[in-house]
């Protein structure tokens, strides 16, 4: 059971948000908030990601990308949304394109509210998601040892 | 005699990944203090790579991990037979036909990034390639022999006959350790153009295998810096570690300091430093010999 919470890797995707999200997500990296000092790195690829960090809701369009992302993702992973329209749809809800949250789509562990949400909540939101990521991976190496002992058997 | 040999290709094989993994440490560290940023941990590289071991291994296609496998073990071989003084130009031509098996690991994936990224790798190589041959070369000509053990024992130490060679090699080794302007395969920086170009679709245990390639490339590396100037005497040893400290620094400071070129400019740049600083080197030593 290593520790593997010291190095979790970002994948930031924009769904249908305003940009005030994404603006806040990249001030975390900046020098004042420096988010690399936990070992975040934002990396622009699913494979190598650990963590989904989605911004924005979910619309016809999307849908299907965000979908693929999340299944592009190797095991163990955690999801955060993003601002109050990757919570419920925010104040887009109502249009005729919106389906609602990031949740509609892909299961959602953390709910980082906000509008805009500040880099601040952000961290804490990726803070709160690297324990969860810990903790799935434990079972993750449970399950694999368990599988193991019961081929041997 | 032979035990020494040995003992050091052991040594090699054992500690180059950790030296590997610190040197990258304290490079992602200066870095961030370049950006007036706190950084990561030293060894936050290790946490990494432990990290990828440990997750779900999705790969696309399954040829892929025997291909990087193939790159590490190549790799190896290349420090192993450097550090063990054997043939520098066999060392070469090693680490060449390694990176070969990168650049199909890249390509078998077929991902439009991924062959992007490979066909960039492979302008790379021809744009290091003539430094590295002409370096060798010079060796030669200075030494009369390629075996790295008695280049490493001569009387005075090679940067003396090959200054040229020394500033060719230096710029190249931008190009070999993929940094910023010519980080154009793949970068190690967050975000560019083709995503993660030629380690796009690596993911997991195979871009911890990719990583720790890498530690064992650049250790290689930063040995050849030092083949520059040590000698028979202990003191050079010394002189050599510090020699590769400060280069070893100067590409952060490069990689921090400038903006990704397109990679014809690389070409042309390199080939020209190559031909103007090698080049005259070399013409130098066979007029005065």
């Amino acid at each position: 059971m290593a520790n593997i919470k010291r190095s979790p890797w970002l994948l930031h995707y924009d769904g249908s948000s305003c940009n005030g999200c994404d603006i806040e997500v990249l001030a975390a990296l900046t020098p004042v908030y420096d988010a690399e000092r936990f070992g975040v790195m934002n990396t622009g690829d699913p494979m190598q990601a650990d963590i989904f960090l989605i911004t924005g809701g979910i619309n016809a369009q999307n849908q299907a990308t965000v979908k693929q992302l999340y299944d592009q993702m190797p095991r163990p992973k955690v999801v955060v949304a993003v601002g109050v329209c990757a919570c419920t749809g925010g104040i887009f809800k109502d249009c005729y394109n919106i389906l609602g949250g990031a949740d509609t789509t892909i299961p959602v562990d953390i709910y980082v509210p906000g509008c805009a949400a500040r880099p601040q909540a952000i961290i804490d939101g990726v803070v709160q998601a690297v324990e969860l990521f810990q903790q799935r991976s434990d079972e993750h190496d449970a399950l694999v040892k368990q599988n193991k002992e019961g081929r041997e058997k | 005699m032979t035990v020494q040999v040995f003992a050091r290709v052991l040594a090699y094989i054992l500690l180059a990944p950790l030296v590997g993994g610190l040197l990258e440490g304290i490079d992602r560290k200066l870095s961030a203090r370049m950006q007036r940023r706190v950084g990561p941990p030293l060894l936050q590289p290790f946490y990494d790579v432990i990290k990828l071991f440990k997750k779900q291994t999705i790969a696309v296609s399954t040829a892929q991990s025997f291909l990087l496998m193939t790159y590490l073990v190549m790799i190896i071989l290349t420090g192993a037979m450097y550090y063990g003084g054997s043939d520098i130009l066999m060392c070469f031509f090693v680490m060449s036909t390694g990176a070969t098996f990168l650049y199909f690991a890249a390509i078998v994936t077929s991902s439009p990034y991924a062959t992007v990224g490979a066909n960039r790798e492979l302008l790379q190589m021809v744009s290091y390639e003539p430094a590295v041959l002409l370096a060798c070369v010079g060796f030669y000509l200075v030494e009369g022999t390629f075996s790295v053990s008695e280049i490493a024992s001569s009387r005075y130490s090679a940067i003396m006959y090959l200054p040229g060679f020394f500033v060719a090699f230096v710029y190249i080794l931008t190009i070999k350790m993929r940094k910023s302007p010519f980080d154009t395969s793949t970068s190690h920086h967050m975000h560019q153009e083709i995503v993660k170009g030629l380690t796009t679709e690596m993911g997991s245990k195979n871009l911890a295998l990719f990583q720790v390639t890498e530690w064992y490339e650049n250790v290689f590396l930063m040995g050849v810096i030092g083949l520059f100037i040590k000698n028979s005497s202990p003191i050079s040893t010394v002189a050599a570690i510090l020699v590769i400290l400060v280069v070893y620094f100067l590409e952060i400071l490069i990689d921090n300091s400038s903006a990704r070129v397109k990679t014809d400019m690389m070409i042309k740049t390199s080939w020209g430093v190559t031909i103007l600083c090698a080049g005259v080197n070399l013409l130098v030593l066979m007029l005065v010999r």
